[in-house]
């Protein structure tokens, strides 16, 4: 659904090229996770995505048009919830009869049940300006899932919001998601959104380190304390002895530990690689 | 729903359901939650517990009807009890077993053990 075609991109020539001939495909019906270190881009890939920034060369396509081109059928059906933003002086519902307009799809009731999973229902007339940082990124991401738009972005979603927050943002993600949908969360928190997601995106440096389907990853990398002969992808020391991320045997099946896989994919790109693009 | 890190969840999820079977709270031919209502309840993916409604159904636990969801099926208790009768021997039995060789409890002792555990 959103095609990511042999883009390049630096913000100054010095520094180098961010990303140079980088492709990803993103599907419908897919919840992705993208992960990467500080600095390997993900805010700016997400702003690529979204048309905000424009490729050097290559293309981003939506629905096969280009998002740079900020159509209106483009941008009325993707919806960007950064991580930093400011809310304007007026009361939640004088802010979403504003901008609902732009999104054809935009559910007043879907507004209200995504306010109460924050707890935040009721009042309408509360001012964006007297919310605290956390409840102001409550009602934008309500917001962003009341327009129902086919793509929605979010950069770092989970930070700000307090203990119980990140558990309804969970929900709100698995009660919003449909298979119509591709929705992307890119994050350093990962034990926050672990369990919501069907896919990872792992970037670095302008490489796509990982990109694959939870199942695929449960059926191929296994994390379990090592045993002898194990040729680990990662070691993580522990009172207990050292735990790994270690090639799954055949029917092998582990709860996949995204901070052990992402260690791994940085440390061991190569072993990554062949495990994730060549059939087992 | 708070996982462990040493199963994979699909089939933590599947126990859960397996528990409330067996406790009564869903019923022999009762409908199950759709993937979606699991999914948004539990607060995972909807494709993990479409993953682990298969699995539940080709172990025999439930059924589908055509258009109207997931069914407990009428022998899933005795399915599940089989099923977790396996597991048992397979795995965990091995194991506390030789725990109990370790501090030496003979079988007899074992025996006056499980009966008293039997009658309390």
């Amino acid at each position: 659904m959103l095609q990511i075609n042999q883009i390049s991109f630096s913000y100054n020539k010095k520094a180098g090229d961010l990303f140079s001939d980088f492709s990803l495909n993103l599907e419908a019906g897919n919840v992705y996770g993208l992960l990467g270190k500080n600095g390997a881009g993900k805010s700016t890939l997400i702003y690529l995505m979204t048309g905000l920034l424009t490729p050097k060369s290559g293309e981003v396509l939506f629905d096969g048009e280009n998002v740079r081109r900020r159509l209106p059928k483009t941008m009325s059906d993707i919806y960007l919830v950064p991580e930093e933003f400011d809310l304007p002086r007026l009361s939640i519902k004088q802010y979403v009869n504003l901008n609902s307009p732009f999104y054809p799809r935009f559910s007043m009731e879907d507004m209200q049940r995504y306010l109460d999973i924050f707890e935040m229902g009721g009042d309408m007339s509360l001012n964006l300006h007297a919310l605290s940082m956390g409840q102001k990124k409550k009602v934008f991401m309500a917001f962003a899932f009341a327009t129902n738009t086919r793509v929605l972005i979010m950069d770092e979603p989970t930070n700000g919001l307090d203990i119980p927050s990140k558990s309804q943002f969970r929900k709100l993600v698995t009660t919003g998601m449909t298979d119509d949908k591709l929705m992307l969360i890119s994050t350093h928190q990962v034990r926050d959104i672990s369990d919501i997601l069907d896919h990872v995106t792992i970037i670095d440096q302008s490489r796509v380190l990982l990109n694959a389907g939870f199942a695929d990853i449960m059926s191929k990398v296994a994390f379990r304390p090592l045993q002898e002969g194990d040729q680990p992808l990662f070691v993580l020391q522990s009172p207990f002895g050292p735990l790994g991320a270690v090639r799954a045997q055949e029917g092998e099946e582990t709860k996949v530990d995204l901070e052990m896989l992402f260690n791994a994919a940085l440390q061991n790109p190569e072993a990554i690689n062949q495990l994730f693009t060549t059939q087992k | 729903m708070n996982f462990k890190d040493n199963k994979a969840i699909y089939l933590q999820i599947a126990d859960r359901i397996g528990d409330q079977i067996l406790s009564g709270s869903l019923s022999p031919e009762g409908k199950v939650p759709s993937v979606r209502e699991l999914a948004a309840e539990i607060e995972v993916n909807a494709n993990t517990v479409a993953r682990t409604y298969d699995h539940l159904q080709q172990s025999g636990i439930i059924f589908t009807k055509r258009g109207l969801g997931y069914f407990v099926s009428p022998d899933a208790k005795e399915v599940i009890v089989s099923l977790r009768r396996d597991q048992l021997m397979k795995g965990e039995m091995d194991y506390f077993l030789g725990q109990l060789k370790a501090v030496g409890i003979t079988p007899v002792e074992l025996q006056g053990l499980y009966q008293d555990y039997l009658n309390k």
